[in-house]
C-alpha cells in the first residue's frame, strides 16, 4: 500500500512540526511520520530557550530571524505554550568576562538587537538571588522562554488544520528521495523527504555527521520570583583537558509556573539516558556557585536529553548531497527550538525556488562532506 | 490495613524473638555501630522502610549479629499500620523497635531515601542533611500507599481516603458524632469503618465497590485460613449495624467550600447523603519507585521476588506489600525471610516459607475479590480534575496515547507528588504504564541531587571565544 504527498516528514519534534506546518500552509500535500508521539525526543527534553547566539555570523542569522518569527507568532500562541518575554542576562563573573559582554554587546547592537550592559548594581536589583561580586552582565531584552512540548504540538495542530498528514508511534526504516518506508510496511512516497529525526538523523541518512551531545536538567518545585530572567554565565564553560569532553555552565530559567529550571551540561559519546550523578553534581555546584539559594531549592526531577549536534556547531538544513531528493534538517544542537521557524522557512524556500530571507550555505549538509573529502 | 491481626500474631512471635535475642546475646559480644555507612564503615544489611515488613526484617537480621540499619521517612517507626502506636507502650510496634534498639540496629528516624548510587550507597535526606548510608545486602521494604480514583469533587475538602482519615484521627482529627461515609473498596473500609466508629463517629454507610458474589466466594474462602476468620468476625461485630452495599460506585462529592453530600451508585440506583466526612479509598498501589530505581524488575506492577525474598538484582531483598498487597502478617513474613536471608541464615528464614505461602494465597484470593470492576471507569468524567497538583482533567488525559505524552503535554503528574496519585489512576483509567523512576524518587535538596567534588575544578577554566 502507498499513499502519495509533496513532501514527507520523519521526525515530529519541534524541527519537523515547523517544516510541516510551513508546507501545509503554502499549500503542499505533506506527511510527517513519527516513531514515538509528537515532541517525544529532544524537543521534550529542552529549555526552551528562544535566544539569540552569535559564535558565528551564520549562528547570529539564524537564531535572530527565528527570534523573530516567534515574536510574530506571539499573539497565536496558547497559554500553555508558556510564552514569556523574559530577556537574557549573560553573567560575566570577572573583568575579563566583561570585555566579552562588552564585544557581544556592540556586536548586537550593531545587527540591531537590543542589548544592555548592567554594572554589579544593576544586576544586583534585576537578579537580588545573583552572589555578590560578579563583574556586570549583558541584558538581551528580546529573548524568550517557552515550554517546548506544547509549542511543538501547537505547530502541529496547525499543520493538520492545514491539511498535514501525521502518522504517529510508527517508525521510519528507510527513506530515499521518492519514499519513506515505514517499519509496518507502510510506504509513503513524496517527491521530497525532509530527514528532522534529531540524533537519530544517521541512521536514516548514513554518512550525515551528527552526534548525540547528552544534557542534563534539573526542575524546581515553585519559587515565584526566585528567577526573574533566563540567566546563563558568559564565557564558554569549555574543557583544554584531554579526559573532559564533559562541560557545564550555568544556566537557569524562570518558568511561568515559578519553577526554576537549571541546567546545562554537555557530554559527548553517552548512550544512556541514566541520570550521571558526576556531571549532575558538576552542573549544580556551577549553579550554586552562581546563585548560592539554588542549592536549598527542593527539585522535582531530573531529565536528560540528546542534542542532536555537528562539528561546527551549526546545523544541517539542506539537500543530502548523497540524495538530492532529501532534505536534512537536524543538528540544531541546543538551539532547535529557538532555530526551528526559520529552519523551515529556509526549507521550503528552498523547496518551493523561493529566495530565503537568510543565506542558506553556511547550513548545507554538503559543508561537511566537502571537508570530509578535502582530508581524505 | 489490618490493625486487628497484629494482636492475634504478635505474641507469638514476639516469644520466638525474644528467645533469639537472648541466644544472640550469649555468643556475641556488643559491638558498637559507626554513625553512617560510608565506605569501609558500610552496613552489612540496610533495610528502607520501618513498616512492620521493615522492623521484621530488621530484626531479623540484627539477631544474625550483623550490622544492620534500618531507614524511615517518618520519626515514628512503624509504617502506616502501626505508626500511631509508636508512643503506646503496650503496643506490637513498640515491640519491635525496642528488639531493635536491643540489638544494636542503628536507627534513622525521618531519613527520605531519595536515591541510589552504584556503589551500594542509599542517598537520603534527614532534616537538611545528606545522608549517604553504604549497605553490602539491601531489604526494601516500602510498603503501599491508597489508590485514589478520581470521581467529581474529589478534591474538596474533608473528602480523603481512607487511610487518610484514619491517620487524621489518630493525629488528633474529632471524628466524634461526625456523619461519616466510607466508600471504595478493600478490607480498609472495614478497618477503617471500625476504627472511627470506636471514636464515636456516626458511620452512615460502608460502600464497597466489588459485587457481593465476588465477596461471597472470598468469604467462603476464609474458611481456609482460621486466623483471618476471626480478625473478620471482629471487624464485622465492630461494624455491625452500619449499612453495607456492594456493587457500588460513588458518582460525586457535593459542597459549595466543603464536603455536604455525597452521591453514590447502588444497583443502578442514585443515592444522596449528607455526611461531614467522605473517606475514599480504592485498595493499596505498591510503592516501587525505589525498588525499581535500585534496578529491581517488576511484574504485573509489583517488585519480582525468588523463594528467599530476593529481587531479581542480587542481594537486593523486597518484603511486604511491593511484591504484593498482603497485609500486615504476611508483611512480618515476609520482612523476617528477607532479614534472615540476607544476613546469610537461609535455615532460618525457611521457618517461614509454609506459613508466608499460606497468607500469600490468601492475600491473591482477596485481591481478586476487591479488583476494580471495569465499569468505575465511568464515574471520571471529562472535566473531573485527574491531577491535583496540576489541575489536569480527564479530558486533557484522554487525547493521548501514553502517561509520558500526557504527562508532557498537560503537566499531568510533574507537581511534587511526582505522579504517585494520578499515576495509578490513569493506569486504572486509562490503562497506561508508567515510566521508569529516574532520581529524585522524592523531591530533595537541589545540592543533595549530585555527587559533589571537592577541590579545584580544572573543567570550569574559561576559554574567551574565539574573535
Amino acid at each position: 500500500m502507498s499513499r502519495s504527498y509533496d513532501v514527507v516528514i520523519v521526525g515530529a519534534g519541534i524541527v519537523g512540526a515547523a517544516c510541516a506546518e510551513e508546507c501545509a500552509r503554502r499549500g503542499l500535500r505533506v506527511a510527517i511520520v513519527e516513531a514515538d508521539f509528537v515532541a517525544s525526543g529532544a524537543t521534550a527534553a529542552a529549555m526552551g530557550h528562544i535566544v539569540v547566539m552569535d559564535d558565528s555570523e551564520a549562528q547570529f542569522a539564524l537564531t535572530r530571524y527565528s527570534q523573530q518569527l516567534w515574536h510574530a507568532r506571539r499573539s497565536e500562541l496558547p497559554a500553555d505554550v508558556e510564552f514569556e518575554q523574559c530577556g537574557t542576562i549573560w553573567v560575566a563573573p570577572g573583568e575579563e568576562e566583561m570585555v566579552e559582554a562588552r564585544r557581544k554587546q556592540a556586536q548586537f547592537l550593531e545587527r540591531g538587537v537590543p542589548a544592555q550592559l548592567l554594572t554589579p548594581e544593576e544586576l544586583e536589583r534585576l537578579e537580588p538571588k545573583l552572589r555578590r561580586g560578579v563583574a556586570g552582565g549583558l541584558l538581551v531584552p528580546e529573548d524568550a522562554v517557552l515550554y517546548p512540548p506544547c509549542a511543538a504540538r501547537f505547530i502541529l495542530d496547525r499543520a493538520q488544520m492545514n491539511g498535514a498528514k501525521l502518522f504517529l508511534g510508527v517508525p521510519a526504516s528507510r527513506i530515499r528521495g521518492g519514499y519513506v518506508q515505514l517499519a509496518n510496511g507502510l510506504e509513503l512516497s513524496g517527491s521530497t523527504v525532509v530527514n528532522a529525526a534529531g540524533a537519530a538523523a544517521p541512521l536514516l541518512s548514513p554518512g550525515l555527521e551528527v552526534k548525540k551531545r547528552k544534557g542534563h536538567l534539573v526542575i524546581t518545585d515553585r519559587y515565584p520570583g526566585m528567577v526573574r530572567h533566563q540567566l546563563v554565565e558568559l564565557g564558554y564553560v569549555a574543557s583544554v583537558h584531554a579526559t573532559s569532553l564533559d562541560t557545564v555552565a550555568f544556566n537557569v530559567q524562570p518558568r511561568k509556573t515559578g519553577q526554576v529550571l537549571i541546567g546545562s551540561s554537555r557530554q559527548y559519546e553517552v548512550e544512556t539516558k541514566d541520570v550521571d550523578h558526576v556531571i549532575l553534581g558538576r552542573m549544580l555546584q556551577r549553579a550554586a556557585h552562581f546563585m548560592p539559594q539554588l542549592g536549598r531549592l527542593s527539585a522535582i526531577r531530573v531529565w536528560t536529553g540528546f542534542r542532536a549536534a555537528t562539528a561546527d556547531r551549526l546545523p544541517l538544513i539542506g539537500w543530502d548531497p548523497s540524495d538530492q531528493n532529501v532534505y536534512v534538517a537536524t543538528g540544531h544542537e541546543g538551539l532547535g527550538i529557538t532555530t526551528s521557524l526559520g529552519t523551515a522557512k529556509l526549507f521550503v524556500d528552498e523547496l518551493t525556488g523561493k529566495i530565503p530571507q537568510i543565506p542558506s550555505a553556511p547550513y548545507s549538509p554538503a559543508r561537511i562532506s566537502i571537508s570530509v573529502h578535502a582530508h581524505a | 490495613m489490618e490493625s486487628a491481626s497484629a494482636l492475634n500474631v504478635v505474641p507469638k512471635l514476639m516469644a520466638y524473638r525474644i528467645a533469639a535475642l537472648v541466644r544472640f546475646f550469649v555468643v556475641r559480644a556488643w559491638k558498637s555501630v559507626a554513625m553512617t555507612g560510608n565506605g569501609s564503615d558500610r552496613f552489612d544489611v540496610v533495610v528502607v522502610g520501618g513498616g512492620p515488613a521493615g522492623l521484621a526484617a530488621a530484626a531479623s537480621a540484627a539477631e544474625c549479629g550483623v550490622r544492620v540499619a534500618l531507614v524511615d521517612d517518618q520519626v515514628d517507626f512503624g509504617g502506616q499500620v502501626w505508626r500511631a502506636q509508636a508512643n503506646d507502650q503496650q503496643a506490637p510496634a513498640v515491640d519491635w523497635i525496642r528488639t531493635l534498639e536491643l540489638a544494636g540496629v542503628q536507627l534513622f528516624r525521618g531519613t527520605r531515601v531519595f536515591d541510589w548510587g552504584s556503589g551500594n550507597v542509599l542517598r537520603a535526606e534527614q532534616g537538611d542533611q545528606l545522608c549517604e548510608i553504604g549497605y553490602h545486602k539491601l531489604i526494601l521494604a516500602t510498603g503501599a500507599r491508597e489508590r485514589f480514583l478520581p470521581f467529581p469533587g474529589w478534591t474538596l475538602p474533608n473528602v480523603m481516603g481512607a487511610g487518610g482519615l484514619q491517620a487524621l484521627v489518630k493525629s488528633g482529627l474529632v471524628i466524634k458524632d461526625k456523619r461519616v461515609v466510607i466508600a471504595g473498596t478493600g478490607p480498609l473500609l472495614l478497618a477503617v469503618a471500625a476504627y472511627v466508629r470506636q471514636r464515636g463517629a456516626n458511620l452512615l454507610l460502608i460502600c464497597e465497590q466489588a459485587a457481593r458474589a465476588a465477596l461471597a466466594r472470598f468469604t467462603f474462602g476464609l474458611l481456609g485460613h482460621p486466623k483471618k476468620v476471626g480478625q473478620s468476625l471482629a471487624l464485622l461485630k465492630a461494624t455491625r449495624g452500619v449499612r453495607f452495599v456492594t456493587e457500588s460506585a460513588i458518582i460525586a462529592a457535593h459542597g459549595t467550600r466543603v464536603l455536604e453530600q455525597v452521591e453514590i451508585s447502588v444497583a443502578g440506583k442514585n443515592e444522596i447523603i449528607a455526611c461531614d466526612y467522605l473517606a475514599a479509598g480504592f485498595h493499596l498501589v505498591p510503592n516501587t519507585e525505589l525498588p525499581a530505581l535500585v534496578g529491581c524488575q517488576l511484574e504485573n506492577g509489583y517488585v519480582a521476588v525468588d523463594e528467599y525474598q530476593q529481587t531479581s538484582k542480587a542481594g537486593t531483598y523486597c518484603a511486604g506489600e511491593p511484591t504484593g498487597i498482603g497485609g500486615l502478617e504476611l508483611a512480618l513474613m515476609e520482612g523476617q525471610i528477607a532479614g534472615f536471608a540476607a544476613a546469610g541464615h537461609h535455615r532460618l528464614a525457611k521457618k517461614f516459607f509454609s506459613r508466608r505461602n499460606q497468607l500469600r494465597r490468601f492475600a491473591s484470593a482477596m485481591n481478586r475479590a476487591f479488583a476494580l470492576r471495569e465499569e468505575l471507569r465511568n464515574h471520571t468524567l471529562a472535566e473531573t480534575i485527574v491531577c491535583r497538583c496540576e489541575d489536569v482533567t480527564y479530558s486533557q488525559l484522554q487525547k493521548h496515547r501514553s502517561w509520558r505524552a500526557a504527562k508532557l503535554d498537560t503537566r499531568c503528574g510533574m507537581g511534587p507528588c511526582q505522579g504517585r496519585i494520578c499515576g495509578p489512576a490513569t493506569q486504572f483509567l486509562l490503562n497506561w504504564s508508567l515510566d521508569a523512576p529516574r532520581p529524585p524518587v522524592w523531591p530533595a535538596a537541589v545540592e543533595h541531587l549530585g555527587t559533589s567534588i571537592e577541590g579545584p575544578q580544572p573543567e570550569y577554566s574559561r576559554i574567551v571565544r574565539s574573535a
